[in-house]
């Protein structure tokens, strides 16, 4: 079988054997969650419980304040300690529910389906909906919103997105693995409310016993090899890997007729149209060279990431950095303190020597940047704006369809930190088109 | 688990291993074939040439930078690499400071004027051959054969008629000091092609340009390829990263043109040989390629459904 695959990209060291083989292990919930109310893109959950509330598990703790928006459950029953701004994977501070954990696991009543299929369009969305489903491969977009495009868009195919492409974390790849028959039944109910014809399932071939296990249960849903390349899993990057189309510059995929929706997202959908249960716990790889016992663990939402840490066995030397997602695009975290989050993909701990960021050379032109660029721009001219502060110049090129996968960054010879530049280019791009508008 | 000292640094967070003077190395490791074989064909001229003009390029860009107070940057191996790349394109013969002051004008004139690395129009190492080529004509067309020190035509000056074709593969004809054995100047570039540095759109642009030239002209197309500076120039000048185009179809663009240019002087100007200023006045035009050829970016230009 032939490959599939986009132009550019990176093939880094993947080190994903450190916990490829390990099955995913329940881990129960600690003492005390923190639960934000800020897990997705778009408006925050307002909460809808106090000091001293008494919460079951599955219950509504936050509810969606506007159209792009999720509702947040509690992962466990207990009292609510607490609803204040705690830490974040983010770096900030987001208003949270503190949830003291009687470790009864007390439920509400779920509301199960037992032919979801059955269902009509609308009842499938409200199901996802109410179960305050986001994108979990690590943007975060509203489930429901996304599948409900304008009245006039046609979507002939559903991607299911099990591509992976981030080193180290193999969250989804034990996810496809252990949870096959859900991922199918969750991209059939995804396929039924967005009116998708096609349903296709895209994943690397670095995870052929995925492929295999999906097979069985797959029926007339294609699975489609690609190539195991960085940023395969890209959505842009994916739709034209397997279909051949391009999204519009500054549009969405619904624009190309397509939806694309990660494979944990798929599982949560089966999960919560089937069972009816909410969104309150995933998967998440813990791994890399500082963490004594790499694995993948099925934990409930607000658990602090010292918690899974430790569960990994701690650390085996003092970590340079702290990640919450991959080595491309993860997020550097200042403490162990903030909680799992709907996106939260993988905790990787690099040492020392891993971390040390390098000093940046004068630029030789080489171009590799620009021949690894999925989005085909030049990286080095658009650095070069973002330096001298040529925000004007940074749009023409193309700055704002930058999706920061970070290949420029990592392929540079000359160590520059190109994606940093072209970041702040974009927010004064952003920032200068607010104040004109306002 | 306490008082964890973290580094907080924007994604990504891991690098490619390949490096800047890692670049260098590896053009350098890609010479020493081409520097055998001057060795072996011109004896200690070789090594006298080579070593004087690797040391002077480095020497000049070391004294540049600490009279204008820069960092001195020479560990980076872009001036040795210039100056050993020049040493390789003069004859046998060329007195000692010649070399020194071809090395010293290419790395003063040609690079550090502009910002130094990464900031030069022209090719450093050829900026130094013109200012020798056009300052001392005699002793830059003094071409001696190998294993001697009488004074011949080069093959290019003579013609394809009573050139060995297996001569100028192997290398045992008049010429510059690297530039006469086909074989040692591929090994170069077929490991560079496979280091990644060598960029074949700008080297398949040039030689098929002479060769579809050669068609036009009624010249032979093999002597035109293996003949004088080509190869050499095709492989190891033309495919300098600083001052060859970065979009994808400026390269081939930029290739296109030197061979049009070399098979322009050679067949209708004065000098025999031209690749030099092929390459010259394509570096000179290479800023507006990159601006004539930008790429489309991914999703312009796409119908929205």
């Amino acid at each position: 079988m032939s490959l599939k695959t986009f132009f550019g990209g990176i093939h880094p060291k993947y080190a994903k054997e450190l916990t490829a083989a390990s099955p995913i292990e329940i881990l129960s919930a600690p003492e005390t969650v923190v639960v934000p109310m800020l897990q997705h893109i778009g408006a925050p959950a307002v909460p809808t419980v106090k000091r001293g509330d008494e919460v079951l598990a599955g219950q509504v703790i936050g509810e969606a304040s506007q159209p792009i928006s999720a509702p947040v459950h509690s992962p466990v029953s207990g009292k609510v300690v607490a609803v204040t701004d705690q830490p974040h994977v983010n770096g900030r501070s987001v208003l949270s529910v503190v949830i003291e954990n009687d470790g009864q696991n007390k439920w509400v009543d779920l509301e199960p389906h037992y032919d979801p299929v059955q269902l009509d369009r609308g009842a499938i969305l409200d199901k996802i909906r109410a179960a305050g489903i986001v994108g979990m491969g690590g943007a975060g977009f509203p489930t429901a919103a996304k599948l409900s495009p304008p009245k006039d868009a046609v979507i002939d195919v559903l991607i299911i997105n099990g591509s992976e492409c981030e080193p180290y974390l193999t969250s989804d790849h034990r996810l496809m693995l252990e949870y096959a028959g859900d991922l199918i039944l969750g991209a059939k109910l995804l396929a039924k409310a967005c009116g998708a014809k096609k349903i296709v399932i895209g994943v690397e071939d670095n995870k052929l016993d995925s492929v295999a296990e999906l097979k069985k249960h797959a029926g007339a849903i294609e699975i489609v090899l690609l190539d195991t390349k960085y940023p395969q899993g890209g959505e842009k990057q994916l739709i034209a890997a397997i279909t051949g189309r391009e999204v519009p510059s500054n549009g969405l995929p619904f624009q190309a007729g397509v939806i694309v929706q990660n494979a944990a997202t798929a599982v949560a959908v089966a999960q919560a149209v089937r069972d009816g249960k909410p969104l309150v716990d995933r998967i998440v790889t813990v791994t890399g060279s500082a963490i004594n016992e790499p694995r993948n663990f099925l934990v409930p939402i607000g658990t602090p990431i010292k918690h899974l840490v430790e569960a990994a066995g701690g650390f085996k030397e003092e970590p340079g950095k702290v990640l919450v997602g991959g080595p491309m695009m993860g997020l550097a975290q200042h403490g162990l303190e903030a909680p799992v989050t709907k996106t939260v993909n993988g905790i990787l701990a690099l040492s020392k020597a891993e971390a040390v960021v390098p000093e940046p050379m004068p630029c030789i032109k080489c171009a590799r940047c620009v021949d690894v660029c999925p989005a085909y721009l030049l990286p080095l001219r658009l650095e070069a704006f973002g330096m001298h502060e040529m925000w004007d110049e940074a749009k023409e090129y193309g700055a704002m369809d930058c999706i920061e996968c970070g290949c420029c960054t990592y392929i540079c010879p000359s160590k520059r930190p190109l994606l940093q530049y072209i970041r702040v280019a974009k927010n004064q791009i952003v920032a200068a088109s607010r104040k004109r508008t306002s | 688990m306490e008082n964890l000292k973290l580094i907080i640094s924007p994604s990504p967070h891991v690098r490619d291993g390949d490096t800047t003077p890692r670049i260098m190395f590896d053009v350098l490791i890609s010479l020493l074939p081409a520097v055998a074989a001057a060795v072996y064909f011109f004896g200690f001229n070789a090594i006298r040439l080579v070593l004087l003009g690797g040391a002077a390029a480095v020497a000049t860009e070391a004294l540049f930078q600490k009279l204008r107070g820069k960092p001195i940057t020479i560990w980076d191996g872009s001036a040795l690499v210039t100056g050993i790349l020049l040493a390789l394109t003069v004859p046998p013969t060329l007195p000692s400071w010649m070399i020194i002051v071809g090395s010293a004008v290419g790395i003063a004139v040609g690079k550090q004027v502009f910002g130094g690395l990464g900031h030069n129009i022209f090719n450093p190492a050829l900026v130094g051959r013109a200012f020798l080529t056009a300052s001392f004509v005699g002793p830059m067309t003094a071409w001696t054969g190998p294993f001697d020190t009488i004074t011949r035509a080069t093959p290019l000056a003579v013609g394809a008629a009573r050139a060995s074709l297996p001569g100028l593969f192997f290398g045992s004809v008049a010429g510059s000091l690297g530039e006469t054995s086909a074989l040692a100047i591929l090994l170069g570039g077929i490991y560079l092609f496979y280091r990644g540095i060598l960029d074949h759109r700008i080297t398949l642009g040039v030689l098929g340009t002479v060769i579809a030239m050669s068609f036009l002209t009624g010249a032979n197309p093999i002597f035109e390829l293996l003949a004088g500076g080509l190869l050499f120039g095709a492989i190891f000048m033309a495919t300098d990263m600083v001052t060859s185009p970065y979009t994808p179809r400026g390269r081939w663009i930029f290739g296109i043109g030197i061979g049009f240019m070399v098979m322009l002087i050679r067949t209708w100007g004065s000098m025999p040989e031209g690749v030099t200023y092929a390459i010259l006045f394509m570096n000179a035009v290479t800023p507006l390629i990159n601006r004539w050829t930008r790429p489309r970016i991914y999703g312009q230009g796409v119908q929205r459904g």
